[in-house]
Order: C-alpha cells, then sequence, then structure tokens
C-alpha cells in the first residue's frame, strides 16, 4: 500500500494488543497502532468508542489490562504519568484544563517546571542560582507565548481569556514542556468555523515549527479530512477502518458506525448509482 | 545588592511594628497580658502559614495541623524542661540524634523505593516504619554516650546563652519531630483525594489528643504528667524570639510560593491532573507541602509551649483544629498578608478586646459573638477579609511584556503565525 509509511522506519508510538476494561466494559479492545516520527495521524469514531481512554492509557492515567504501549521503544508500562511527559509525550484535554487562577505566563512557566535547574534551597534562599535560572526560564517563556503571539496577555488569568485562545493556551503550554509526541483531544470541540480553520493552520504551523508527531482526534469530519494522512476508525472499543482520509470516507463500516445501516445503505446505493452512470 | 522599592515598604514598617511592641512593653506601657496575646498572635500566623501552604495553596483540606502543633509544642517543651529542672541535655541530644537519624533513614528508603517501582502504598509505609524505629534505637543507643560531654560542654557557657541555644534547638527540633511524623503520615495518607484526606488527617489529630492524655503511661515520658497537664517549662518566649521565628517563616513562605516550586504546588490545587500532563510528579509537591506546613506547625508549637508555661492535653483537642482553618479562611486562602493579619486579628479580638469591652460575667458571650462576626463575614466576603490581595513585597510581579529581538523578523514571524484573531 502506498499511503503505508516506509515499515523500516523506527516507530515513534507502537501500541499493540491494548486493552482496557472497566469492570465487564470492554472500553478498548485489541487496539494496535503505529505511529511514525513527523506524521499527523488521526483517530476518530462515534461519541463512547474509547478514543479518549486511548489517549488516557498513552499518558498513564489509566493502567491497559492488557497490551503493549511503546513510545521510541521503551515500554510505557508501569511509569508514572508526570514521567511519561518527561519523556517527551504532552497532550491537551477535550475539556479544557488550564490552570484556571493563573496568569498565562505562569500556565507556561508550570510546563518548565522540570527544567528549572535549581533546587527548592535554591529557591528559599533566592540565590543567584535563583535569580539566574529563574530569570532565564521567565524569557524563555515569554518568546515563547511570542511565538503564539499571546505575550501581550502574559498577565491575564488564564480562566478569563476567550475560548478560542483557551485552546491555544493549553495547546502552547503542552508544547511547552517540549514533546516528541502530541496527542490532541477532540481540539475544535465548540469552536465556530472561523476559530476552526484559525487551529487548523496553527496545529500545520507547529508541526513545521517543533518538528512534531501528533496524535489527533476530532469529531468534526472537516478538520480530521483536512489536515491528517492517515485516519483510523474506532467503534465500540475497535478499530474498523484505517488508511488514508480517501479511503475512510467512502469506507461502508465507518459510514455505517456514523450514520447507521440504513445511510450505509443509501450511501451505497448513491455509490452504485454513480458509477452506473460514469 | 539593590534592594527593591516594595521590598522596603514591607519590612521597615513590619519590623517597625515588631520592635515598638518590643520597646512599649520595655517600657511597661504595654502590659503582659497584651504583650501574651500578641504572641500567642505571632505563633497563630506562623501555624496559620503552614495551613495556608498546605490548604489554600496546595488545595489539601487538611484538619491535622493541630496535631503537628500538640507534637512540636510537647517535643519542644519535653527538651526544655530536661534542661532546667533536670540539668542535662539528654532531651535535646536524644531528639537531635533522632531526627538526624530518621531523615537519613527516611532519605535512604526512598532512594530505595524510587528504584523499586510499582510498589504498593503500604509495603512502602512499612518499609519507612522499619527505618524510623531503626533509626531511634541507634539514636537512642548513641545519645547515651553523649549526653554528658553536650552537657558539660553546654555547662561551659554562661547559664543564660545556654539556655537561649537550647531553647532555640528546642524550637527548630520541635518542628523538625513535627515534619517527619507528617512525612511519614502522609506517605499513606496524602495518596487519598481531598474529604478523605481532611477525615484522616482529623483522625491524626484525635490520635495525639489521646496519647498526649496518656504521654506519662503509654509513652512512658513521666515529666508530661499526662492528663494532669506538664508544668515547669521554662517562659523562654520572648517577644524577640517569636518576631524572629515570625519572620523567618514569612520569608521562606513567600520565596518558595515566588519560584517554580512554588508554581508546582500551586498548579497541583488548580487541576491535577493537567498537573500531571505538565511532568510535575504531584505526590512529591504534596508531601513537601505537607511537611513543610507540619515543620512550621511544629515550631508554632514549641514556640506556644514556652510562652505560658504550661501544657494541657484539652488544648490540643480536635475541636481546635479548626481554629487555624478558620483563620485562613477569614484572612482568605491563599494570602500570605490575610493570614497572618487574621491569626493576629483573632488573637486580639477574641481574647482581649472582647473580654474588655463585655460586662462582667458575660465574657463566655465572646463565643456567641465570634462565630456571628464569622457568619457576616462569609456572607459579605466569602473569598475572605484579604481575598487574594498581597503586599507588594509578597505579590508576584510580572516581568515586562517580552519584546521580539530584532525588528525585522518578529513582523514576518507574527504575519505567519495562525490564530491571530484579534
Amino acid at each position: 500500500m502506498t499511503d503505508q509509511p516506509d515499515p523500516t522506519l523506527q516507530t515513534m508510538l507502537e501500541i499493540k494488543g491494548l486493552t482496557k476494561e472497566f469492570g465487564g466494559l470492554k472500553a478498548v479492545n485489541n487496539f494496535d497502532m503505529e505511529i511514525y516520527p513527523g506524521e499527523l495521524v488521526g483517530l476518530i469514531g462515534p461519541n463512547g468508542a474509547g478514543k479518549t481512554t486511548i489517549f488516557n492509557l498513552i499518558t498513564g492515567i489509566y493502567v491497559p489490562t492488557r497490551g503493549i504501549i511503546r513510545f521510541k521503544n521503551t515500554n510505557l508500562m508501569g511509569f508514572q504519568p508526570h514521567e511519561i511527559t518527561q519523556m517527551g509525550i504532552a497532550r491537551t484535554f477535550q475539556n479544557i484544563r488550564l490552570f484556571p487562577n493563573l496568569t498565562v505566563l505562569d500556565n507556561v512557566r508550570i510546563a518548565y517546571h522540570i527544567h528549572a535547574g535549581y533546587s527548592m534551597v535554591d529557591a528559599i534562599l533566592h540565590n543567584r542560582r535563583y535569580d539566574q535560572q529563574e530569570k532565564a526560564l521567565t524569557e524563555k517563556a515569554q518568546e515563547f507565548l511570542s511565538v503564539f503571539n499571546m505575550h501581550t496577555r502574559q498577565g491575564e488569568i488564564a480562566k478569563n481569556l476567550p475560548y478560542g485562545e483557551q485552546r491555544r493556551l493549553e495547546i502552547a503550554r503542552a508544547l511547552a514542556a517540549s514533546p516528541e509526541l502530541l496527542l490532541l483531544d477532540e481540539p475544535a470541540a465548540g469552536m465556530n468555523p472561523k476559530e476552526v480553520a484559525e487551529l487548523m493552520d496553527l496545529i500545520h504551523f507547529i508541526r513545521e515549527r517543533f518538528n512534531l508527531t501528533i496524535l489527533l482526534i476530532e469529531h468534526q469530519m472537516r478538520v480530521v479530512m483536512g489536515i491528517c494522512e492517515r485516519i483510523t476508525v474506532m467503534d465500540f472499543g475497535e478499530v474498523i477502518a484505517r488508511g488514508t482520509p480517501e479511503v475512510i470516507q467512502n469506507d461502508e463500516k465507518v459510514i455505517e458506525a456514523y450514520l447507521g445501516r440504513g445511510a450505509a445503505a443509501i450511501s451505497q446505493q448513491l455509490r452504485e448509482k454513480r458509477s452506473h452512470v460514469a | 545588592m539593590k534592594i527593591q522599592r516594595s521590598t522596603l515598604a514591607f519590612w521597615v514598617p513590619f519590623i517597625g511594628l515588631l520592635v515598638l511592641v518590643q520597646v512599649l512593653s520595655s517600657v511597661g506601657i504595654l502590659s503582659n497580658f497584651w504583650v501574651t496575646l500578641l504572641k500567642i498572635g505571632a505563633v497563630m500566623s506562623i501555624i496559620c502559614l503552614g495551613l495556608n501552604l498546605i490548604y489554600g495553596f496546595n488545595g489539601q483540606f487538611s484538619l491535622g495541623q493541630w496535631g503537628f502543633y500538640a507534637i512540636g509544642a510537647y517535643a519542644g517543651a519535653d527538651i526544655t524542661y530536661r534542661w532546667t529542672q533536670l540539668h542535662s541535655a539528654s532531651g535535646l541530644v536524644v531528639v537531635l540524634l533522632v531526627v538526624l537519624l530518621v531523615a537519613l533513614a527516611f532519605i535512604l528508603v526512598s532512594k530505595l523505593m524510587s528504584r523499586l517501582r510499582g510498589l504498593d502504598t503500604l509495603s512502602g509505609f512499612t518499609l519507612y516504619i522499619i527505618g524510623l524505629l531503626m533509626a531511634a534505637v541507634i539514636a537512642i543507643f548513641i545519645g547515651r554516650y553523649l549526653i554528658n560531654p553536650i552537657t558539660n560542654l553546654l555547662n561551659l557557657l554562661p547559664l543564660n546563652i545556654a539556655s537561649q541555644i537550647v531553647f532555640f534547638f528546642a524550637v527548630l527540633l520541635g518542628g523538625g519531630v513535627a515534619a517527619e511524623v507528617s512525612y511519614i503520615f502522609g506517605f499513606p495518607v496524602l495518596t487519598l483525594g481531598s474529604d478523605y484526606f481532611g477525615i484522616a488527617t482529623l483522625g491524626f489529630s484525635i490520635i495525639v489528643k489521646v496519647l498526649l492524655d496518656n504521654s506519662d503511661t503509654l509513652l512512658g515520658f513521666e515529666e508530661m504528667k499526662g492528663a494532669r497537664g506538664m508544668i515547669g517549662i521554662p517562659k523562654m518566649t520572648s517577644w524577640i524570639w517569636v518576631s524572629i521565628f515570625l519572620v523567618i517563616v514569612i520569608i521562606v513562605t513567600r520565596n518558595l510560593l515566588h519560584s517554580t516550586h512554588g508554581r508546582a504546588i500551586i498548579s497541583v490545587r488548580e487541576d491535577e491532573i493537567a498537573a500531571k500532563a505538565m511532568g510535575i510528579n504531584i505526590s512529591q509537591q504534596k508531601t513537601i507541602t505537607f511537611v513543610l506546613g507540619s515543620f512550621f506547625a511544629g515550631l508554632a508549637g514549641a514556640l506556644y509551649a514556652h510562652v505560658n508555661g504550661f501544657l494541657h492535653p484539652n488544648t490540643f483537642s480536635f475541636i481546635k483544629t479548626f481554629d487555624p482553618m478558620i483563620i485562613i479562611v477569614f484572612g482568605g486562602l491563599g494570602s500570605v498578608t490575610g493570614t497572618v493579619a487574621a491569626a493576629f486579628t483573632w488573637a486580639l479580638v477574641l481574647e482581649g478586646l472582647l473580654r474588655l469591652v463585655l460586662p462582667q460575667g458575660f465574657e463566655t458571650w465572646r463565643y456567641v459573638i465570634y462565630p456571628l462576626l464569622l457568619l457576616v463575614l462569609m456572607l459579605l466576603r466569602p473569598q475572605g477579609l484579604f481575598g487574594t490581595f498581597e503586599f507588594p513585597y509578597l505579590r508576584q510581579i510580572l516581568p515586562p511584556i517580552f519584546q521580539p529581538r530584532n525588528s525585522a523578523k518578529p513582523t514576518e514571524t507574527v504575519n505567519e503565525i495562525p490564530g491571530d484573531g484579534a
């Protein structure tokens, strides 16, 4: 298949036989996925298909029942969420999770905590090491905000920002943790068409600028079809289709999952008619 | 080094006030009654700053602060009691050794634990307890040989100076003991969610009170005299000592909060899951805050023990654990200024002003007026007296807005930056 990347490449993320059970419910069942460096992969599916569960499994918030998740050949099993972030996987959340009562600048500065370079004793003494490192850290954060054109709003409280800006800040904050793999959980949720267009530009921009690999969950077909190179479709915890956007758009199972069996039949008829005319 | 104006604007009046109180009391204008109340206010400020770190900044609802206060009080009192009444440094030497060796044991166990991945909490807790017991036994064993030399060494100094040194260490060690107890207690309990954590810490306060009731029989400290109350503690907490400790605690709190570690602590309060996703080890942050807050409580306790020279387990009843909680909510959660102001107000108004204002025989009515005042305040200002207001020195200053370096590039970048929907 031409849409598959070169198999000799080292995978960025490799998921094999991933299963998560909540009591009797199989939220994710035997899920496989490979992501190669530099890719932008979409993960779609109807509500409750288990997409966010996959994100929570990758980032260590849930522990898998079975299966393997490998990030750059390291098995992520048994690592704490903060350790996984430190390895280079950052994420955003479906319902924005900023630090609501902190300023824009502090939201980004918290992401730099792991690279702060001074100890608590330095902080309490406010010695020279603290002064230097804190200044460097702040400048780095400000410069980073300026990349997202938010440096003039550094003093604003995060919860007072408009919705689109909050999304942008959340993505900026995730990137400040200097990840190699970025997981975006429904970034376009609740956005108007203009904001969605801006978001798509933003995703393209950060991908180039930070040399990222991105895994994206999204509901809005426009976004997914517009920017993803490969798409995996899930329903009831299982993969029902994978491939390029064009393949997915015409996949019967996908249409059935999204629109129901009747719609799938109609689309089948339409397609036959079209081919007949052609 | 350049000193900023906000620093001076805060410290000059503050230190001035502290000095003024000292001068007034030495001259005799300020009666002993009021000085004692001010000391209690300062002690309350210290314990409440600790609790504000835990609850106001880290978001962990703790009712155990009073228990750590009690531990600090009795630990500190025992050291000075043995020095003044029994003329031996045995308390000082043994407690110092225990604190040092237990700290060492904790560090070793935590190193070991970081290597053993996926160890469950209770097994870890057991390891810590084993480490603690071993360290304590070794400390007592070594201590026996060191008591006499150190007592003799201290006796070489003039009595007054030696006593002050013992007192200083007693206060620090009161904090140290409280901090170590909080570390081992917090290890399993901090994994609980906020409300459950509150109940668990309330349980801790009750346990401490019961142990103190039986301190002479169950714990074997005869000088603590169990439920009869400990007497004979030297009244060494002078206004100067309280001021020094208060100033240190304020500086430590302020400096910590203005650093990346402070931001990490606050991020846990704001959103635990987001903090985790930002690479912050939230259990570590919770532990650090809890231990530091308890350390302050222990300091405050040891200072309190030497204010009146008398300790009774009823002072440390769990009902009182709500006092610091009320003070920090009253002053404003997450405000250092508010906490200190509210603690002094609490001490001066409740015990001082209302006692004077109310007619004879109606003193106990202050416990009617005080809750009513709280009720009114909560209705009018639910965010507390000061909200999140801080004096300029205590407030975090935003750096000036970033100016992109060379003028040619940024305009380019700005243009290509998407999402600038202004």
